[in-house]
């Protein structure tokens, strides 16, 4: 993706360039055709360039057990009865929901660290992450992760860099079922329209589409058996970006933004008038010890 | 499979049973999401555990492992009842109306002819009445008491709604939304499909299992139909590829019975697989058999094969008792063996009681393990703790690992279940100084060849007088060894015309089995495969996906055996006139003078419908059979046995007659019936299955799959798990009668604790995949806990049903 595709840039007040039209994207995960294979989460793995630790079953068919920096994608695994004597195991696969409107990229202090990109994709650019985790508490879907290494933000990128080239995001790719398809938004919605049509016909009565207004709708979006009770699935019934991002994007941003930008000139000082902060050898190898602990476990 | 994959996007009624195709098949699963989204087709899953084929049905009934006979017994019994069968297809095309000996009876569990002593039934009543003219006698209207149609409905009676939820453990308003799903496809619009897998096969009842869905199928007029069939859907991308060459002890490629001891005239060998036809016009395409066996032999041992001596029937073995693969551990066990060849194969992981297993390979002199990964079986003898409990000190066995060639780092034939044979080709070399498996085997025979031919020993004609003609014979190509199975001609072929017209001239590649020939003018190592590599190349590697059909024939696409024919028996598809009964789903037609359309034609082209010529060629009445004659060993039609290791202390079906608790047609030596455990200590009903993670023990050694699915758990219903105090994410101790194993407990409402015979019965599920070598986390192989005893028919071990116990393990304090 090139500059001029970024609609949308973290704690940037110079307005995005507006020349270039890109239609809107969008992944559709059909629940009804899931099979929670988790091809999806190997692909993303091997497209990414991403192994996780070899974990330990903690009681459930999902692993690893959350989403993490280096699990984009998740199947999350729920056994539900609707209705009495009625069990059904709904399988849905997690990561980012790519909002229209990101609660993460409002909560973001550092500027392009997240970007929307004029076909709606949300994308983490690491290299200006400066690890805060404002993203978690702007995100109403609990997607983003801080790496214990790096401490820098991850998440789903929708393939932006296979979609800048005209190919399908790797889960879409590899799904065997064709329970994730993708394209365009508009395109998408109407292909949900039939799935809709057929769940209903065997009984669903609530089936339905979720793409969420409160977050403007979303470019990855699920079709439920039961839209009437997302949660389900996990799902946050009507997410909406948390009032505190609201204040924070509004008022306390441009002061907080300042206060940093205080704290930096700071070290600057500190730095140039007492030289660099020396790290204790003893503390530099406990946290050594502790990073590797962390990664056995 | 009778059908293929893509066929399923043809069905109706999709049902999986015996078999979890969303787990274990994800791939090809998609063709049952493209039957219900594009023709709104119903998928049913019947299964002890609400599994992932389960998360996408429309209907889902649970069942006690081991009972599958019971519950499709019962299907069969509630379409008799209900007349939900194809009238015109059952009359025409199965033996229905057939009449049977009036000596043949079944009583009390048993069926005529049992010993108990021998465990071995004497098949003779279980026959046709033949008049005068050797033909079977029939009754078309079948009304006649003893017409098979008349068996059948007696024999099933006893399979009520009522019955059938005493033994499953099914609530009956879930058999009966089965049932009659299932029997809404006996009109000639509607088709049923089935996929079954391996739990239907790891059970001492495993053949009959499937034996009762095609009865099902056939009085349904499913089988030879686009969207129905009976298919098996097989675990490895080419183990449908080794069962046609048959890589079994008892059968030559292309499921040519092998001779035994008693057979040493050449003649009546052939004589006795050449059966003549039971009805008039019929085919009795076996009646081919001699052109199959001396092709064969041709392509074994060339020149040195020919008329004047039998084509050296006397070098093929003749068998003095079964060779199967329990039998073989249990030889092995006993110490009657001194070497054993490993090849792809994890026997110590694979074979039941690895307890037992472990012992017999410290009693051999040497084990060859070829296989590309390090597996559990080349390292049995090593100390791994609880994990594996050997003493390396006291093992004498000499273990030699031989690296080879995985799938991609080699070219060659797949068949798939569908049995479609698709050429690969090589995608990267292998590391270190592995080989292709052939290479490996090349260098033993010539090795073996020499030591023959320089010192001499028992026999060695065999394998000194082998034909071994290949491009580079210490590297055997794919494409030679492709072109032998495919065959050719050794000396100009003709058919029977006048004058006759030269089909193949010699040297030439053959293009199909019809040109097969009994005179040794032909040369071709499976008579199911040839002309998969004919005068006009290699057929396995086309890759045309044009389908002029519309139905997912794909007809250019790879070759399918037998004929690249794609849909067995489809003369079956169309009715007496020889009309598809289903014009939208047509595969061929009578034209008025031959048979055409999408398919292959599976009957002579020729052949008028008029002429009564049936669809099932390969049986010598030409019909599919409802009654199975002698061709099974516990009985001609399925009854419902307990497993070996059962909950219950008679079978339901026969509580007075202790010889029908099992299948009483089964094998099991001493030993193992020792082993075998009771309920009152061992209560719970385990059964192990395959997860979408892993692949057997192969993938554990894969970084991906192991994040997926890191480390050995096994499943509890929430009842079971109450009742023993037992969380979600505890460890626990799973024990049978021959061992243990540990690992996590995932509680779920999954697994129903259900009503059998008056009794709650709980299953305990328990995933395979995890043992002592590997990325993943180390684990227990789970046949430490299974028993070792088989299929009566087949030996496959009854790997599904079995009795454990269940502990909760409480952490000391220094874990």
């Amino acid at each position: 993706m090139a500059s001029l595709d970024i609609q949308a840039r973290s704690a940037t007040t110079t307005p995005s360039p507006g020349v270039r039209d890109y239609p809107d994207v969008a992944k559709l995960i059909d629940i009804s055709k899931c099979i929670g294979c988790k091809a999806c989460q190997v692909a993303c793995m091997e497209w990414n360039d991403l192994r996780d630790v070899v974990g330990e079953n903690t009681g459930s068919y999902q692993n690893p057990p959350d989403l993490d920096a280096k699990s984009w994608t998740l199947m999350r695994f729920y056994e539900v009865e609707p209705e009495p004597n009625r069990l059904e195991w709904l399988i849905r696969k997690d990561g980012c929901m790519h909002c229209a409107d990101p609660g993460c990229l409002a909560a973001c202090p550092s500027p392009g660290a997240i970007v929307k990109y004029s076909n709606g994709i949300v994308d983490f650019n690491q290299e200006h992450c400066i690890g805060c985790g404002y993203c978690i508490t702007g995100c109403p879907f609990d997607i983003p992760r801080i790496s214990q290494t790096d401490h820098k933000a991850y998440k789903c990128s929708l393939c932006s860099d296979r979609v800048a080239v005209g190919l399908e995001p790797a889960c879409v790719k590899t799904c065997p079922t064709g329970a994730i398809t993708f394209g365009s938004k508009p395109d998408m919605i109407d292909y949900a329209v039939d799935r809709v049509r057929d769940l209903q016909g065997r009984g669903f009565k609530n089936a339905a589409l979720y793409d969420p207004p409160g977050v403007g709708g979303t470019h990855v979006m699920y079709v439920l058996q039961h839209a009437d009770r997302p949660e389900l699935y996990g799902l946050p019934q009507d997410p909406t970006i948390s009032p505190l991002v609201e204040l924070w994007k509004g008022v306390a941003k441009p002061v907080a933004i300042g206060v940093m930008a205080a704290v930096g000139l700071t070290a600057l000082f500190h730095y140039i008038t007492r030289g660099p902060n020396a790290v204790s050898k003893e503390i530099e190898e406990d946290e050594e010890r502790k990073a590797k602990e962390e990664q056995q476990v | 499979m009778t059908n293929h994959w893509v066929d399923i996007k043809n069905a109706d009624v999709i049902i999986i049973m015996g078999g979890n195709a969303a787990e274990a098949h994800p791939c090809g699963f998609k063709w049952v999401t493209e039957a219900k989204q594009h023709r709104g087709a119903t998928l049913i899953v019947v299964d002890p555990r609400f599994n992932r084929s389960a998360a996408v049905a429309d209907v889902y009934a649970p069942i006690r492992s081991g009972s599958d006979i019971a519950f499709l017994g019962g299907v069969i019994n509630y379409m008799l009842s209900n007349d939900k069968i194809h009238h015109e297809y059952v009359r025409n095309f199965t033996n229905a109306a057939y009449l049977v000996r009036p000596d043949f009876g079944f009583e009390d569990g048993l069926f005529t002819g049992y010993n108990a002593d021998t465990r071995k039934y004497d098949r003779d009543t279980w026959d046709y009445q033949l008049g005068e003219d050797g033909y079977v006698q029939i009754d078309d209207s079948m009304q006649h008491p003893r017409c098979v149609l008349q068996l059948i409905k007696r024999h099933y009676s006893r399979y009520t709604p009522e019955v059938v939820s005493k033994v499953c453990g099914t609530p009956q308003e879930d058999f009966l939304k089965v049932a009659d799903l299932i029997a809404s496809t006996s009109t000639p619009d509607r088709v049923m499909t089935i996929m079954y897998a391996l739990g239907w096969t790891q059970h001492t009842t495993g053949s009959q299992n499937i034996r009762s869905m095609a009865m099902i199928q056939l009085l349904l007029g499913n089988i030879g139909r686009v969207g129905g069939g009976v298919n098996a859907l097989r675990g490895h991308s080419n183990v449908q590829g080794i069962t046609d060459m048959n890589l079994v002890t008892n059968v030559l490629p292309g499921y040519m019975k092998l001779a035994s001891d008693d057979e040493q005239d050449f003649q009546a060998y052939l004589d006795a697989r050449s059966p003549k036809p039971l009805r008039p016009n019929q085919i009795s395409y076996w009646q081919n058999f001699p052109n199959f066996w001396v092709s064969l032999s041709k392509a074994f041992y060339g020149d040195a094969a020919n008329q004047y001596n039998n084509f050296r029937y006397d070098w093929f073995p003749k068998l003095d008792q079964p060779y199967d693969v329990l039998h073989m551990f249990e030889r092995m066990y006993q110490g009657q063996m001194n070497g054993f060849i490993s090849q792809g194969f994890n026997p110590l992981a694979a074979v039941p009681c690895v307890q037992k297993v472990r012992e017999g390979l410290s009693k051999l002199k040497y084990l060859v393990v070829i296989d590309p990964l390090a597996t559990e079986t080349s390292e049995f003898w090593a100390d791994m703790g609880d994990y594996n409990e050997a003493s390396p000190s006291e093992i004498q066995t000499e273990v030699f690992r031989l690296p080879s060639t995985c799938f991609a780092e080699e070219t060659g034939s797949y068949t798939n279940s569908g049995r479609v044979l698709q050429w690969h080709w090589k995608a990267a070399d292998p590391p270190g100084e592995a080989k292709p498996d052939t290479d490996i085997i090349a260098g033993i025979f010539y090795t073996l060849r020499r030591l023959y031919e320089d010192e001499g020993g028992t026999f060695p004609e065999p394998v000194v007088n082998l034909s071994w003609e290949y491009g580079h014979p210490m590297e055997p190509a794919p494409e030679d060894l492709a072109k032998e199975f495919s065959g050719r001609a050794l000396a100009d072929v003709a058919d029977a015309g006048d004058p006759p017209v030269i089909l193949a001239k010699a040297g030439e590649q053959l293009s199909g089995f019809g040109q097969l020939r009994a005179d040794g003018s032909t040369a071709c190592g499976n008579w199911l495969y040839c002309g998969a590599w004919s005068e006009g190349g290699n057929l396995m590697a086309r890759r045309d996906t044009s389908d002029p059909s519309g139905l997912g024939f794909y007809p250019d696409w790879g070759y399918a055996w037998p004929a690249n024919r794609r849909v067995l028996y489809n003369r079956a598809n169309c009715d007496m006139q020889g009309r598809p009964w289903d014009p939208t789903r047509a595969t061929i037609h009578w034209n008025g003078s031959k048979w055409v359309g999408n398919d292959v034609p599976d009957i002579k082209a020729t052949a008028a419908p008029a002429e009564d010529v049936g669809p099932f060629i390969m049986h010598p009445d030409g019909v599919g059979h409802l009654f199975a004659l002698k061709s099974m060993a516990e009985g001609p039609l399925p009854e419902h046995y307990e497993p070996f290791e059962t909950p219950l202390p008679a079978n339901p079906m026969h509580p007075d007659n202790p010889l029908a608790l099992n299948n009483p047609a089964t094998r099991i030596f001493a030993y193992d019936r020792e082993q075998l455990g009771t309920a009152d200590k061992f209560p719970y009903v385990a059964t192990t299955y395959r997860l979408t993670e892993h692949y057997h023990y192969w993938t554990k050694n894969v970084l991906a799959n192991s994040i997926l699915q890191p480390s050995q758990f096994v499943e509890l219903g929430q009842e079971l798990a109450a009742e023993k105090g037992i969380k979600d994410g505890d460890q626990v101790k799973v024990m049978s009668n021959r061992g243990y194993i540990r690992a996590v407990a995932v509680v779920t409402k999954r697994l129903k604790q259900l009503d059998v015979d008056g009794r709650k019965v709980h299953t305990v599920g328990i995933p395979i995949h995890w043992g002592f070598i590997g990325v993943a986390q180390k684990g227990f192989l789970a046949n430490r806990l299974t028993p070792f005893v088989g299929d009566a028919n087949a030996q496959t071990p009854e790997f599904k049903a079995f009795l454990v116990n269940v502990e909760k393990i409480v952490p000391t304090a220094q874990a």
